[in-house]
C-alpha cells in the first residue's frame, strides 16, 4: 500500500488500490483537495484551484 | 478484420466518470491514450502525430481547452466526441438557448442584453424574480436569483465592474417555480440512455450543488423532447437538463457536452460509460 504525505499539513494518506494519476482526493485532515501525481512512489500535490470555464 | 483503433481520451482530472470511461476501454481492448490537457501541445504544422487516433473522445473539465483542442482536431481531420461545433453550442448557455429557439425547442424564456442599463430594462419587463446567468459556466456556479429592482442594480453593477468581458453578457432567464427538482437525461446518439431527478430544497437542483438524484422515467415525452434538444445542438454525447414548468410543462434548461454521471450511472444501473465508448468506437469505425 502507499502512501504520500499531504503538502498542507504533512497528514499520512494512504492511496487506494484503485487511485489514478489526474486523481482528486481530499486529505483526510486538513480537507484540501489534492491531486495524485504519482503512484510509485505515491506522490500527491495540492489541486489545481477551479477556474471560471470548468464544468461539465 | 476490423483494424484495431486508436482512440484518445482528453482530461483534465480523473474523475470518477474518467475512471469508468478507462475501464470500460480496457474491458473492449481498445488502444487508447490518456492525455491530460495541461501536458499536451499542438503544432499545426505537424497533424500527424494526431491522425494517428481514429478518434479523440474530449473530456476537459476546462471549456477553453477543451473547445480549442476540438477546433485543432477537427482542423487536422480527427473525428471528436463531441465536435468542436457542438462544445461551442453547448459550452455557452446563450448559444445553446439560440439552437433550441431555432428549433422549436421548448425552453425557458430568456433575454439578453449587452449594457447594465438595457439588462435592468429586460429584467423589469420580465418582473421579479428572474434568474441571471453567466453564458459560459456550470456546476450552478455564480447563479444569481434576483428577487427586486436593488438586488438588480446591485448584481449588474457588480457583474459589469467585476467580471471577465464575458460577465458583460447579460442573460437573463425566467425563474421557474419547479417542483423542488429538475431532470438530468443522459443522451448517447439517436438514443436517452437514461433519466435521473435532481433533488433539492435550494432552487439550484445540480447534483454538483448537492442536489440527490433518483431514476426518472423516460415518457414518450422526455424522449422526444430530449432527442429534439440533442439534435438541435448537433448531437454526440449529451446532458439534456429539463425542468418542468407548472403551467407550459416540460422544457429543456440547459445542456451538457462533457457531462458527469456519477449520480446517473449508479442510479440507473446502466454503464453509461461503456455506452459512450461504443459510441467512439462507432466514430472512429464510420471516420475510417
Amino acid at each position: 500500500m502507499s502512501t504520500a504525505n499531504c503538502p498542507e499539513c504533512e497528514a499520512e494518506i494512504t492511496l487506494d488500490a484503485s487511485a489514478e494519476v489526474g486523481e482528486i482526493i481530499v486529505c483526510p485532515d486538513c480537507g484540501v483537495d489534492l491531486e495524485i501525481t504519482s503512484l510509485d512512489p505515491a506522490k500527491v500535490e495540492i489541486a489545481p484551484m477551479e477556474q471560471e470555464d470548468w464544468g461539465e | 478484420m476490423q483494424k484495431r483503433l486508436r482512440i484518445g481520451v482528453l482530461y483534465s482530472r480523473v474523475r470518477v466518470e474518467e475512471k469508468w470511461i478507462f475501464a470500460a476501454m480496457e474491458k473492449r481492448g481498445i488502444d487508447y491514450e490518456r492525455l491530460d490537457d495541461r501536458a499536451i501541445s499542438f503544432d499545426l504544422e505537424n497533424p500527424q502525430p494526431w491522425r494517428s487516433f481514429d478518434a479523440v473522445l474530449e473530456r476537459s473539465i476546462s471549456f477553453n481547452s477543451g473547445l480549442y483542442a476540438l477546433r485543432i482536431l477537427n482542423a487536422f481531420g480527427v473525428p471528436t466526441v463531441n465536435t468542436a461545433m457542438v462544445a461551442e453550442i453547448c459550452g455557452d448557455k446563450l448559444t445553446t438557448s439560440a439552437m433550441l429557439a431555432r428549433a422549436n425547442v421548448p425552453q425557458p424564456r430568456n433575454l439578453i442584453a449587452f449594457s447594465t442599463e438595457s439588462a435592468l430594462e429586460a429584467i423589469e419587463s420580465f418582473g421579479y424574480p428572474v434568474v441571471l446567468k453567466p453564458v459560459v459556466g456550470s456546476w450552478g456556479r455564480l447563479l444569481a436569483k434576483i428577487n427586486d429592482r436593488d438586488a438588480a442594480e446591485a448584481v449588474l453593477e457588480h457583474k459589469a465592474v467585476l467580471g471577465s468581458a464575458q460577465h458583460s453578457v447579460f442573460y437573463i432567464q425566467e425563474f421557474i417555480r419547479k417542483p423542488g427538482r429538475d431532470i438530468r437525461a443522459i443522451v448517447v446518439g439517436n438514443r436517452v440512455l437514461t433519466a435521473i431527478y435532481r433533488k433539492s430544497e435550494h432552487w439550484i437542483t445540480n447534483t454538483a450543488r448537492g442536489g440527490e438524484g433518483e431514476l426518472c422515467p423516460i415518457t414518450p415525452e422526455i424522449e422526444a423532447l430530449c432527442l429534439n434538444a440533442a439534435a438541435a445542438v448537433g448531437g454526440g454525447v449529451l446532458a439534456v437538463d429539463l425542468i418542468e414548468h407548472p403551467e407550459r410543462g416540460m422544457m429543456v434548461n440547459e445542456i451538457n457536452h462533457t457531462m458527469e454521471f456519477h449520480t446517473a450511472q449508479p442510479v440507473s444501473g446502466i454503464d453509461i460509460a461503456d455506452e459512450i465508448v461504443s459510441y467512439v468506437v462507432k466514430v472512429a469505425r464510420a471516420a475510417a
